[in-house]
């Protein structure tokens, strides 16, 4: 930990991080549908015990079935994730093991077996149990499902914004102080609501995709629109909450992470009464210490990203630039005033802070009482920058920025879209008139990959955009590795992206088949 | 309730849950030990369709309590974690591997357009259950035997075995654990479809198998608990911390915790009148006593491990790195807050019991799974 980076550690670190990206991408290529179906799932079952339609029970199956192959490979995907930040981020697992650990075992315990066991009377009760303890069932793989998402996403909200914990230099690691603190943490209410809505957005737009493609076919016509009037009903309504908690999203960003907010506006100078961009293009040459333009082409929405991010239409919004070279002023969450300190000095004080961690390591084994005391002081006063340390270079500090801003300016826009193409599919629902639009169907057809795009983009936006840092400000990426060869961490990579890819193609030539099936055979 | 605990009986208190879930994992994995005898016991098509779809309504029983036993030990013991997933990382790879391809393989082997076959996901299945089982149990069996690794003193660990953990396949004793488990997994599992399976001609074959896999079962695992119980293991002292070999170390702890001896001679007896049971009589009974056998055998085995100063993970090269639960542990209010989250865990327990028996109670046999009208793997 005290030792310095060296170059040969940075293969590791790249290959580790792209193996853990890849599986994160592929994992949640499949959880969203998951998460969403068995809701839509569950309502549908509700409306056939509450009418006894056998209409609603054919309807139920024929999705079901679909969960069912899409829910296997998030399975599959999930374990590796789980045990990949002890295989490739063990020193992690180490020095935030005592907090992160929890919501993992929680999610275990309380969440998986719920989920699969009920997976099993609703796949496999049909006859042997209850009509109305199959639908409890149901409605329980859901609950367990979303409350997966829960954990995994209270875990994920600490690494961005790390609270209620305390360092312990004797064991030196980071320890819980307050539970309440890591799980209701804003951020991590926030980063739930907006994951778990951009799910049930992305599920409904599968369910009117598919939908339409049955419209479009002329086959099971009333299957069709009462599976969409109940999917569109339910995208418009999740997908106003999406919108609502991606503002709250970024309020969060833009008080614990303002470098990944200036990186997901292209914003290099900061400035008062920051105008929010709807389009941009970022120009290729720009650095943050050169004088290049930032952007070249660009549609703003004067003093929205101040009003964003601070709830004040001239509130300064600090460019990359600014968090570089520091000076500004700023006022933190308890209202004290402060001044920013350059990258450069905060790397100084890490190391200041990592050094006293070893001398007061020293002192204990020594004997020595007052050096502990004096070292353990500066270790405190400097602690706050502790990642820093590990950092050569203060550029180090800046994320791509490039990915960072296309894909948050995807996001943001697919979400706008989904909004109004519920409401197109609800308009020509209720007049009736849906199965003769065919530029709707069409549209609605190949919209269905769009939401997995924007889910993809999201998570780019929250990972890339918080580089380098694995715990905020306190751990980056480099000294979070597992120290293995980086030749073993590529092989694994290879082996994952292979059996993922084949996954992934026997996954979607399964489901493409069974949606052609339609559901009077494929829905058993 | 539990903050009057102290670390030291939090720190016992989640050994005993680790302990508890390892043991329902070893059980459950008679998941595994069936999908290496699907070709054995089904000689045609539906016969092997009859053996797929008993194992497949409880494969995520296996694979969920595997998911929550590594986080549980993340969440109590992290050093565990950190040293050695990021240490044996090709044999926690390839574990990992072994099951991955499991989660898919019911659902997708005899769906149209699977684009790689039905015997694809077939060999996935057998993977699983033969790579799997072994590969835990020779895991587990570094935790009498020893690991090569240093833990410095900001916690973090060194990896000092040149194979990334393969190393443990050189010593034999852990591989008899991990061919013990494989042949418990395959002798399980036969009691498991001669309970379910309503079919004379493949009760008939699993009958026999019973046999044919609990001797082997017996051979290596004896094997392996006469070495444990005969060689020297480490101790650790409580007050001190120091790392000792003491001789006869895992039998010392079953003669100073004759409880914890006496739960291990339960589950062995129980397990011992299961096999014989079924060979002799069949129904069903077997499967469910040879389940409590399995649990509280393994369950005895681990708290010997973990209890009485001794350690769980040593380190073979350097002893004073090996983890203790008291070294590798959570923080005294990270185990509280844990501790009050377990007591979920009997409730979860009871509803996984009432799910199992409302989908076991009429069994399984050739016309179910015909019927077009239900859920077929």
């Amino acid at each position: 930990m005290i030792e310095n980076i060296m170059l040969s550690d940075l293969s590791l670190v790249n290959w580790s991080r792209g193996q853990f990206a890849l599986t994160a991408m592929y994992h949640y290529l499949f959880v969203p549908l998951t998460l969403g179906l068995s809701f839509l799932m569950a309502i549908m079952e509700s409306l056939y015990v509450k009418t006894g339609n056998p209409e609603w029970k054919r309807i139920t199956k024929f999705w079901m079935t679909l969960f069912g192959i899409n829910f296997a490979i998030g399975v599959a995907t999930g374990l590796i994730l789980e045990f990949e930040f002890g295989t490739n981020w063990s020193r992690y697992s180490w020095f935030v093991g005592d907090i992160f650990g929890a919501p993992l075992a929680i999610e275990g315990i309380m969440a998986f077996f719920l989920e699969s066991t009920f997976i099993a009377v609703m796949f496999f009760g049909w006859k042997k149990v209850s009509k109305k303890f199959h639908l409890l069932s149901t409605w329980l793989v859901a609950i367990g499902a979303s409350l997966s998402a829960l954990w995994i996403l209270v875990a994920n909200a600490w690494m961005q914004y790390p609270t209620g914990m305390n360092f312990n230099p004797d064991t030196a690691r980071n320890e819980m102080l307050s539970f309440w603190d890591v799980f209701l943490s804003p951020v991590a209410v926030n980063k739930f609501l907006h994951t778990i809505t951009s799910a049930y957005v992305l599920s409904a737009i599968f369910v009117i995709g598919v939908s339409a493609w049955f419209l479009m076919k002329k086959r099971h016509i009333v299957f069709a629109k009462k599976s969409m009037v109940i999917a569109a009903t339910f995208g418009l309504i999740t997908g106003g909450y999406l919108i609502f908690t991606g503002d709250g999203s970024a309020y969060q960003v833009a008080q614990k992470q303002p470098m990944k907010l200036a990186a997901m506006e292209g914003l290099y100078d900061g400035q008062e009464g920051a105008g929010l961009l709807v389009f941009g293009m970022l120009n290729p040459d720009k650095e943050w210490n050169n004088d290049e333009e930032a952007v070249l082409a660009k549609v703003e929405v004067p003093k929205l990203l101040s009003i964003l991010g601070y709830r004040n239409k001239d509130a300064f919004v600090p460019g990359v630039t600014n968090l570089m070279e520091g000076g500004f002023k700023y006022t933190d969450e308890k209202g004290n005033k402060h001044t920013a300190l350059s990258a450069e000095e905060k790397i100084n004080r890490g190391r200041i802070a990592r050094t006293a961690l070893g001398d007061y390591k020293d002192a204990k084994e020594t004997g020595d009482e007052q050096a502990q005391k004096e070292h353990l002081e500066t270790f405190k006063a400097n602690f706050q920058y502790f990642g820093y340390g590990f950092l050569n270079n203060p550029g180090d500090i800046i994320p791509n920025v490039p990915l960072t801003f296309y894909s948050f300016h995807i996001m943001v826009g697919l979400g706008f879209y989904f909004l109004i193409f519920f409401v197109l599919i609800l308009f020509f629902l209720f007049k009736n008139t849906l199965q003769n639009k065919r530029w709707l169907l069409w549209l609605a057809l190949v919209s269905i990959p769009l939401p997995y795009i924007a889910s993809q983009a999201g998570w780019i936006v929250a990972e890339v955009g918080r580089q380098p840092w694995v715990i905020q400000d306190l751990m980056p990426t480099i000294a979070a590795v597992s120290r293995i060869d980086a030749t073993s961490v590529q092989i694994t990579f290879w082996m994952f992206a292979a059996i993922f890819t084949a996954l992934l193609i026997a996954e979607i030539s399964i489901l493409t088949k069974q949606i052609r099936t339609g559901p009077k055979t494929g829905g058993q | 309730m539990f903050e009057t605990l102290s670390h030291l009986a939090l720190q016992q208190y989640w050994w005993f849950i680790v302990s508890l879930l390892a043991s329902l994992l070893v059980f459950l994995m008679f998941v595994q030990g069936g999908q290496t005898m699907i070709y054995t016991l089904g000689k045609d098509e539906i016969e092997r369709k009859v053996i797929v779809n008993a194992l497949g309504r409880k494969w995520e029983f296996t694979f969920t309590t595997l998911v929550t036993f590594g986080g549980a030990f993340f969440a109590s013991f992290p050093l565990f974690y950190a040293s050695s997933f990021g240490g044996a990382y090709w044999v926690w790879i390839a574990i990992l591997i072994a099951f991955t391809i499991q989660a898919f393989s019911y659902e997708y082997r005899s769906k149209p357009n699977n684009v790689l076959g039905k015997k694809t996901f077939e060999v996935f299945l057998f993977l699983n259950g033969f790579l799997g089982t072994i590969l835990i149990g020779t895991a587990v069996g570094t935790f009498f035997t020893g690991a090569e690794f240093i833990i410095d003193r900001y916690n973090f660990v060194e990896w000092q075995g040149a194979a990334y953990g393969l190393e443990a396949v050189l010593n034999f004793q852990n591989v008899a654990l991990g061919l013990a488990v494989f042949f418990l997994a395959r002798t399980a599992a036969s009691l498991y479809f001669v309970k379910i399976i309503d079919d004379e001609v493949i009760e008939k074959r699993a009958r026999k198998q019973i046999l044919f896999n609990a001797i082997p079962f017996l051979v290596f695992f004896l094997f392996f608990v006469f070495k444990a119980l005969t060689t020297k293991g480490y101790a650790y002292d409580m007050e001190s911390f120091v790392v000792s070999m003491e001789p006869n170390k895992y039998l010392n702890n079953f003669i100073e915790m004759p409880w914890i001896a006496a739960v291990f001679l339960v589950g062995v007896l129980l397990v011992l009148y299961a096999i014989f049971r079924t060979y002799l009589k069949g129904g069903s009974r077997g499967f469910n006593l040879g389940a409590i056998g399995v649990v509280l055998t393994v369950l005895a085995l681990m708290l010997n491990l973990g209890y009485n100063g001794t350690a769980f993970y040593p380190s073979s090269v350097d002893p004073q790195s090996s983890l203790t639960i008291q070294n590798a542990s959570s923080s005294e209010f990270t185990l509280t807050v844990m501790s009050y989250v377990s007591l979920l865990v009997p409730f979860v327990l009871a509803y996984i019991y009432y799910a199992w028996r409302a989908i076991d109670l009429t069994g399984i046999n050739k016309k179910d799974v015909e019927d077009k009208d239900d859920h077929t793997y």
